[in-house]
């Protein structure tokens, strides 16, 4: 037991019993009534009416790209901002090219007509 | 920063923006005057391709060493560029006939080529890695870029899922590779190697999972899975772009890595890249033999030619024979790329509509009808088999010469077979342009058949003399090497 390895492994197996007794104690203990109801996929919400396989308008996936951009941004520029008095100039112009780049993108998205709902 | 810094990666950078201004321009220009974009993404490749030959002879290292300019990068900046312009130019009048000319498709490729041109000059890991992804994420999205037809976006799918696969692969081998040395800069896991404090099983676990990783973009067997199907799937132009550009791109990171930073490893890799050579030369070259679809045979084909390029890898850590096996590979890097640009050029002057046009038996009636297109693809179905008078046979001789010498003996013989194997299905073609009847429809475009022209005649001209290339080649050292 002097191998500060030894805890990992050990953790490793208990953290895979308990999951295996759970299910296994559950499947001894539990009594078995099936009915068909019980059986069926769906135990909540409403019954499906028509065919489940619809296609779908996908076009909020352009939105959810266009909105990665101001994301991903914020959590850069945040920081940048704080500490505007305190970078060097090169930092500085950095984080400028960084916001020309995301501009770029997002003035592409908006030409191509990608902010209008359809 | 210095001035230094951005000198060393001028090149990428003025491609970068070059394509950034390119993208946004592209917006405002009416869509039947498209070929304007193509035309200004060709000035931006010759702006950099002028960028890259003033630095021609300069080596220096910039931002702590993560970007290296050197003979190296500087030989392969000027072959990717030279890809991107052929790529351009069997592009140009293709896109229009198939109905996919759309303005981003120029700056696509152009990020694809600044990925390539910052792989070549990257000498730290992580870098390497971003490099990768700026190389391959614009290829997959060029991959599925005949939009509505669905074998294109198969193509896009298939190539996105294996390749982000294998992106993880070399991920995992940078992380072991810095697990073992605590470093990720090349020069830093050099020094770990040589003071003993790298852990060697580690270090060799990660250099492996770096080779499976690229094999897969080099498109190395058993890695080659995704190969036809994406090189048939993807637009014409777009695979003879990304099967000259990517394996270009994939072979420099791979023999920087290795070359500089894994020599001691050569021990216990060397068996494994030659066995990878010599499978990926016998089953790219023995499919294709049985492909009638002239995309898939040409996918095969250069499967195998991978493989050709993985034999003057194989003695990496030889020192005596190191110099000679690099400078062979980039001078078959070069005379893949011209050879396999003239024959998709070939390929996408007999294209039709709804993927028409590809078998292998519409090429019957060729050599009639057009002669100087059959004339062409002659030299380069020759070229890829290794047979004179073209730059084909030079390439392999140097490749040959160099497995010889590193004491592969077995590995050249395989080659050379593999070679003759090669034959039978490269000259079937020229057997159904010369000697079969039939009737093509060829379209003419006054640029692909300038590249075709053009690259015809570079392949015929270099193999009469081209001691220049080679001891051009041969300078293009590594900066740690010297």
């Amino acid at each position: 037991m002097l191998n500060p390895w030894m805890f990992v492994g050990l953790f490793l197996i208990v953290g895979l019993l308990i999951p295996v007794a759970a299910i296994v104690l559950s499947a001894l203990l539990a009594p078995r009534k099936p009915n068909p109801i019980k059986l069926s996929t769906y135990e909540c919400g409403m019954e499906t009416v028509g065919d489940s396989w619809v296609q779908f308008k996908a076009q909020y996936y352009v939105f959810a790209l266009v909105f990665l951009i101001f994301d991903v941004e914020t959590v850069f520029l945040f920081p940048w901002a704080l500490a505007l008095n305190a970078l060097p100039f090169f930092a500085v112009v950095e984080g400028i090219v960084f916001i020309l780049i995301l501009i770029a993108g997002l003035s592409f998205a908006w030409r191509k007509g990608m902010l209008e709902w359809v | 920063m210095t001035q230094l810094d951005f000198y060393t990666l001028l090149p990428v950078m003025t491609l970068t923006i070059w394509a950034c201004v390119l993208l946004l321009v592209d917006l405002f220009i009416l869509s039947e005057r498209r070929g304007l974009t193509a035309i200004l993404a060709v000035v931006g490749l010759l702006v950099t391709m002028g960028v890259s030959i003033s630095q021609m002879g300069r080596e220096a290292t910039g931002f702590n060493q993560m970007i290296v300019l050197d003979g190296f990068s500087n030989f392969l900046n000027l072959l990717l560029l030279l890809t991107g312009l052929l790529g351009i130019a069997v592009a140009y009048g293709y896109n229009r006939r198939m109905g996919i000319e759309r303005g981003e498709y120029y700056p696509i490729m152009l990020f694809s080529l600044a990925g390539m041109m910052l792989m070549a000059q990257a000498s730290h890991l992580i870098m390497i890695f971003i490099a990768l992804e700026l190389l391959s994420i614009p290829l997959y999205v060029l991959a599925a870029f005949a939009y509505p037809r669905p074998e294109s976006e198969e193509a896009g799918l298939k190539y996105f899922l294996l390749g982000s696969f294998s992106s993880g692969f070399v991920l995992y081998g940078i992380a072991m590779t810095f697990g073992a040395t605590g470093s990720l800069a090349i020069p830093g896991i050099v020094a770990a190697i040589a003071d003993g404090t790298a852990n060697t099983s580690l270090l060799l676990i990660g250099a492996a999972l770096i080779l499976v990783g690229f094999g897969f973009k080099v498109a190395a067997a058993p890695f080659h899975m995704w190969t036809p199907d994406v090189y048939q799937g993807a637009p014409t132009s777009v695979t003879a772009f990304m099967a000259a550009g990517a394996k270009a791109a994939g072979f420099a990171a791979l023999l920087r890595v290795f070359v500089v930073a894994f020599p001691t490893l050569s021990d216990q890799l060397t068996p494994i890249i030659s066995v990878l050579a010599a499978l990926t030369m016998i089953l790219g070259n023995v499919i294709a033999i049985a492909q009638t679809d002239i995309k898939r045979m040409l996918a095969y084909s250069s499967i195998a030619q991978a493989g050709y390029m993985l034999m003057a890898f194989v003695a990496y850590g030889n020192p005596a024979v190191q110099a000679v096996s690099v400078a062979s590979a980039l001078f078959y890097m070069v005379a893949y790329t011209i050879t396999s640009f003239g024959a998709w050029g070939v390929v996408i002057a007999l294209e039709k509509a709804e993927g028409k046009g590809l078998a292998i038996s519409d090429y019957a009636g060729m050599g009639k009808k057009y002669p100087f297109l059959a004339a062409c693809m002659t030299v380069f179905m020759l070229s890829l088999t290794g047979l004179p008078p073209t730059l084909g046979l030079i390439g392999k001789l140097y490749l040959f010469r160099a497995a010889v010498e590193g004491g592969f003996i077995t590995l050249a013989v395989i080659g050379v077979v593999t070679s003759l194997l090669s034959a039978f299905y490269y000259l079937r073609v020229v057997v159904n342009m010369y000697m079969k009847t039939g009737d093509p429809e060829v379209a003419r475009e006054t640029w692909l058949d300038f590249t075709i022209g053009a690259t015809a005649l570079l392949t015929v001209v270099l193999s009469v003399v081209p001691a220049g290339l080679f001891a051009w080649a041969s300078q293009a050292l590594f900066i740690a090497l010297k």
